[in-house]
């Protein structure tokens, strides 16, 4: 008899897509992956086809199938989980996007925000999030503000908006011939929209964006019957949609209010579970939904969002030519043994979490005749680490317990020294678990429990192990003279990016 | 990408392994270490000879011509190979319990490149950085039967005995090579360590070209089944990660 009790997932990140097929015990046995194409058309503005990344999945999620060896019948359930924000609109009957997808990263936003700042606070009380260029509704105004003909066709009924999550599942389970239009409760938390109470589209912010109900898709549960595909793997169920930061919350087994875990990717991202009370705080960070499953109540997070930490790292290899591949820039910062002065706040579009500055803009400070590219190097690399004390400490404002060791996952921690920089840091153990992929194996553990491959979430915590940990090495005052570097170069990119606004 | 022509994946596997050279290598050290007929090899290497890439010494050795200076320095990058191992390495480690090292051959040591911790709630520590003894290891045991330049680094030096069980005599060493290269795997039992046991496989480049090895190591009760012997599933989980571990390098990493 063939083994059943696989579970797959689509990871549809920021860079590239994978598909990755996991065993009953959580293992990793099989992953494609397919990077896609980033549009630029202006300075600040990221964009990405919907349509090719649609045409990856179709090739993706049969070969990540293959390469495991098993036949289609053996996998239990699909869980999708997204880049969120990033918003796409097409059209019903085509099924063809109406414009390239604006992604998270996008800044296009930014001249239409002062509009909105007398609501800001009441957004914010409404949604949990701040006012600012990142999330989808700014997008969607955009959107149509330049886009007029689309007015009358999105009040018909004829576009349909969703997140990444929504585009794939509308496509998965049939597109123009009947494709469920739906997003999750973390999706739809982030568009901006979404009443963080009712779980549901709020009238009031529809009418301060001025867009019509009939774009949004429904809203789900992550962890319920989402349908059944019916291209490329027809009959497979899809059990879970997440989106990736809090799949990673899930795949961490971060399940328990209290529990924090951080993801290194393009961006990087921390995440705290709350349990099912929403926490707010002064604006420094998002209220956001971690997860809810059918029939059971939400639970909720406080999200720390780092815009660049990666994303530095690939610049320095393809704007800069200093490093031949990503790797390489920890084997340049090992050549040295401290930053030299030198400090990089990588403020590309702004900076988000706590500060919450769209206007602040990225430098390199700390400058002399001493500073090698060795030097450079490791302030790329400790400029993540910074970014997510940051982070840590507006957490540790608001939460009832300090954060007191901290789960690390994403691409960036194959980056060793990266990982004893953030514990010397941070001055906490970082842990790593065994599966660096816990955006996939988040949505993984979703659908199986939505297709009982595993009973409940308890059930997971005996797949989690340990794989790698670092302790912290500074001593206070080595740590506290560092960190005030920093907070004085962050300083410096908030008045650099004042001044170049005024004179604009 | 367009299909590879085997050919041209390993003339060039032949010009990374002798720019990996300090000393020109015989025909048999390129065939040994790419795992090919004497013919076979014989008949690229000439053809690398005829364009001026490779030359012959006075003894018929093989090195690289100076046009091809730049090879000399065109290494893997550790830490490139630990991001590139990650996944499959994590994987190994998951599926068989075990602790899971990938290492590789560099300035004359062999260093862990990549380190996960064994599913044991015991107190474990990141190797990552430190040197291994090639002698006494199964990471090493690979190396030494693929790598000409590991191989070169224990003749004329006294090997260290950690064990009882330390195979410190040369020739005791090398004969167990061959069985090595035959099966694609080694295996050792308490030579560095007593009571610890470890299967490693080889991680090759497009061409071939062995540039690190990929273990599973722990206590001789989990890794071997019969007294002395590694389990069978634990060795396909090791040869396997080495496999996936290598297609990866083939795609991400510069190709040979």
């Amino acid at each position: 008899m063939m083994t059943s009790g696989f579970v797959a997932s689509i990871d549809q990140g920021t860079t590239s897509t994978r598909c990755v097929v996991f065993d009953a015990h959580g293992r990793m046995v099989a992953l494609s992956q397919q990077e896609h194409r980033q549009f630029y058309p202006q300075p600040g503005w990221v964009e990405h086809d919907a349509a090719e990344i649609w045409e990856l999945v179709r090739v993706l999620l049969p070969e990540a199938i293959r390469d495991a060896g098993i036949d289609p019948s053996q996998v239990s359930a699909l869980g999708i989980t997204n880049q969120r924000e990033t918003a796409v609109v097409w059209d019903r009957h085509t099924g063809k996007p109406v414009h390239r997808a604006i992604v998270w990263q996008d800044t296009r936003t930014s001249g239409l925000l002062p509009r909105y700042a007398a609501q800001a606070a009441f957004i914010t009380d409404r949604t949990g999030l701040p006012l600012s260029n990142y999330s989808s509704a700014p997008k969607l105004r955009w959107l149509f503000d330049h886009h007029p003909e689309l007015a009358g066709p999105a009040r018909a009924g004829d576009l349909l908006f969703g997140t990444m999550d929504s585009w794939l599942v509308w496509n998965l389970t049939g597109g123009v011939a009947g494709g469920r239009h739906v997003t999750d409760v973390t999706n739809a938390s982030r568009t901006m929209l979404m009443n963080l109470d009712t779980l549901d589209w709020d009238e009031d912010l529809l009418a301060i964006f001025g867009l019509p109900r009939q774009l949004l898709p429904e809203i789900v549960p992550s962890i319920c019957d989402v349908g059944t595909v019916a291209d490329p793997v027809p009959g497979l169920r899809v059990t879970a949609l997440i989106g990736d930061q809090q799949a990673s919350l899930f795949g961490q087994t971060t399940l328990d209010a209290g529990e924090a875990k951080c993801t290194f990717g393009t961006g990087s991202f921390l995440l705290f579970n709350t349990g099912t009370q929403p926490v707010r705080t002064d604006g420094g960070l998002i209220t956001t939904v971690a997860h809810q499953q059918q029939g059971q109540p939400a639970v909720y997070a406080l999200e720390g969002s780092m815009a660049v930490a990666g994303a530095l790292v690939k610049w320095c290899r393809d704007n800069l030519g200093l490093i031949r591949s990503v790797a390489e820039i920890e084997t340049q910062a090992s050549t040295v043994t401290d930053n030299g002065g030198c400090y990089i706040v990588p403020a590309f579009a702004g900076l988000y979490a706590p500060h919450w500055d769209s206007n602040a803009r990225g430098l390199i400070v700390g400058l002399t005749g001493f500073v090698t590219k060795g030097h450079l190097c490791r302030a790329v690399l400790e400029s993540t680490a910074w970014q997510t004390r940051d982070v840590v400490e507006a957490m540790n404002r608001h939460a009832p317990v300090p954060v007191s060791r901290l789960m690390v996952d994403g691409g960036m921690t194959a980056d060793n020294l990266l990982m004893q920089i953030l514990s010397d840091a941070l001055n906490v153990p970082v842990l790593r678990p065994m599966v660096a992929e816990t955006v996939a194996l988040g949505a993984a553990y979703a659908a199986g429990i939505g297709a009982g491959v595993w009973p409940d979430r308890r059930a997971l915590r005996q797949h989690w192990h340990l794989a790698g940990e670092w302790t912290p090495n500074w001593n206070d005052r080595d740590r506290e003279t560092a960190c005030a570097g920093w907070q004085h170069a962050v300083d410096a990119a908030i008045y650099w990016g004042r001044r170049t606004g005024d004179e604009v | 990408m367009a299909k590879s022509v085997q050919s041209v994946l390993r003339a060039a596997s032949m010009l990374r392994l002798m720019a990996a050279e300090v000393e020109p290598v015989t025909l048999k050290d390129v065939a040994t270490g790419l795992g090919l007929a004497k013919a076979t090899a014989h008949g690229l290497l000439q053809t690398l000879v005829e364009v001026g890439f490779v030359r012959q010494d006075e003894a018929g050795r093989y090195l690289i011509s100076a046009d091809l200076p730049e090879l000399h320095s065109d290494q893997l990058d550790l830490n490139e190979l630990r991001s590139i191992g990650l996944n499959w390495t994590d994987a190994l480690a998951a599926r068989t319990g075990e602790s899971a090292r990938l290492a590789a051959f560099r300035d004359g040591a062999m260093v862990v490149a990549h380190h996960v911790f064994r599913s044991r709630p015991t107190r474990q520590r990141l190797q990552i950085g430190s040197a291994l003894p090639v002698h006494a290891t199964a990471l090493g045991r690979v190396l030494l039967a693929f790598d000409p330049g590991a191989a070169r680094s224990i003749q004329g030096r006294e090997l260290e005995r950690f064990t009882s069980r330390t195979i410190t005599d040369r020739t005791r060493l090398m004969a167990g090579l061959p069985a090595v290269r035959e099966q694609g795997w080694s295996f050792t039992l308490g030579e560095d360590e007593p009571g610890l046991a470890a299967i490693a496989a080889p991680v090759r480049d497009r061409g071939g070209y062995v540039i690190a090895a990929v273990e599973v190591h722990g206590s001789a009760d989990d890794v071997c089944e019969r007294r002395d012997q590694p389990r069978a599933e634990h060795v396909a989980e090791v040869v396997r990660a080495a496999r996936r571990i290598s297609a990866l390098v083939g795609r991400e990493g510069r190709s040979p």
